[in-house]
């Protein structure tokens, strides 16, 4: 399968990147690992006329100590936060759910920004920066601004970045040693989530619970939360995973099935953390 | 749309070529240089039969451009070992019989000199987590990770 024509630009600073997509406009598309981009391509799911390569921006890959959370570059590959050890002693949750990426061969080139960026519902890492708590920071030619993770996903493969904008980096808030749970169900070990839940605590102790496929975004289990502020034991909690969700119906799972498996991991993720 | 020069080491030999920005990698290896060593099974980056190692680390050359591979050194199963001669990792699978059609052992070979680089002393479940990305359709993983440790176990 061979992607539609398309115009390769490839730049080498932020600003280079930011002027390429001003001049490209809706046209253009940012090219970072390319592990969820390229297989759309040659499905033709994605035409874009222009791609933007910022895979080699090195300036965006990094893992810095923020204070009280992490900063981590956009461009950092998952292979390199799964070996970072400020993410593991800072975010362990993160660095587990980067190794339950896709598999070794795609988190030797996918990147942390790019599966944040792509949006995708199905995908591991905007579950987990919703779950976290994260930030992202995005430039653009009206200057910088920051999105927390809640308000960050507007829709399915749709996130608040205008075209014109690039993502540059996600701030995680560290946890240190607090607890956390990743469960995910798939079909084969390298397959999307059908569904998963991530439940971690956060510095202070609160649980914060996300959910990965069960509607057009990653989302938050609110009701979850709620019953375990009140103090409902996490089996009653895990009983209301799948309460305000519109999980999808495809080849691979039905919407009640989804709805069971969202009760089931959570249940096991909340044992776990 | 106007094509793009990449100048690439593979398998230790500079080239340098003119090619569509929608060219995949393995399409280059393939039908420019002719290395046909490295096959094309799913084409959605699922299955590992293309991997090939980029600066050292396993790639899916089906999900990265030619374009993307320029200025990198790229190691394909030809390049594993001089001509007529094994690589341990070759070596291994042929002594345990880690293949049955062969038509994913090329790709699966070069995860796994990938993965015994990054971890030398893989535990069973290293092994099948490390190659989870690479499909064997004759399901023939219980020889394949019989070879990968004993590969280990001979550097």
């Amino acid at each position: 399968m061979i992607p539609a024509p398309f115009e390769y630009v490839r730049v080498d600073s932020v600003d280079a990147a930011l002027t390429a997509l001003v001049e490209h406009g809706d046209d253009a598309k940012l090219l970072a690992g390319g592990q969820s981009l390229l297989p759309l391509m040659k499905l033709r799911l994605a035409t874009p006329e222009v791609l933007v390569d910022v895979g080699r921006l090195r300036e965006l890959s990094y893992v810095r100590d923020g204070g009280n959370h992490v900063a981590i570059g956009a461009l950092t590959r998952h292979r390199d936060l799964e070996l970072d050890e400020l993410v593991a002693s800072e975010c362990p949750a993160l660095a587990a759910v980067t190794a339950e990426v896709g598999d070794r061969q795609v988190r030797h080139r996918g990147t942390l920004g790019g599966a944040v960026a792509h949006g995708d519902p199905a995908s591991d890492l905007p579950a987990a920066i919703v779950a976290l708590d994260a930030e992202l920071v995005v430039d653009g030619p009206r200057g910088r601004r920051v999105v927390v993770a809640a308000d960050f996903f507007a829709g399915f493969l749709e996130t608040a970045l205008e075209p014109d904008e690039l993502l540059t980096e996600i701030r995680v808030p560290k946890t240190g040693r607090a607890g956390f749970g990743y469960e995910k169900f798939h079909r084969r070990a390298q397959d999307w989530a059908v569904v998963a839940a991530l439940a971690a605590r956060d510095a202070g102790g609160a649980i914060r619970v996300a959910l990965v496929n069960m509607g057009g975004t990653p989302i938050r289990a609110h009701a979850v939360e709620a019953a375990l502020a009140d103090g409902a034991s996490l089996h009653d909690a895990a009983a209301l995973a799948a309460d305000g969700t519109d999980p999808p119906g495809d080849l691979e799972a039905s919407p009640d099935f989804r709805a069971h498996l969202a009760r089931v991991l959570v249940r096991r993720a909340l044992e776990a953390a | 749309m106007e094509d793009v020069r990449i100048s690439l080491t593979v398998n230790g030999h500079p080239h340098t070529h003119d090619v569509e920005p929608r060219l995949l990698l393995v399409e280059y290896l393939r039908e420019i240089l002719g290395l046909t060593g490295t096959k094309v099974a799913c084409d959605t980056s699922s299955c590992g039969s293309c991997t090939v190692q980029v600066e050292g680390e396993s790639v899916k050359s089906c999900t990265m451009l030619a374009a993307q591979a320029d200025g990198a050194d790229i190691t394909t199963i030809e390049g594993l070992a001089a001509a007529g001669t094994y690589h341990p990792v070759q070596a291994a699978f042929h002594e345990h019989h880690a293949l049955q059609c062969g038509f994913c052992t090329a790709g699966m070979v070069m995860a796994v000199v990938s993965l015994l680089e990054a971890n030398p002393n893989p535990s069973e479940h290293d092994v099948r987590h490390g190659l989870e990305g690479n499909l064997c359709r004759c399901t023939g993983y219980h020889n394949i990770v019989e070879a990968v440790l004993a590969a280990a176990e001979s550097r």
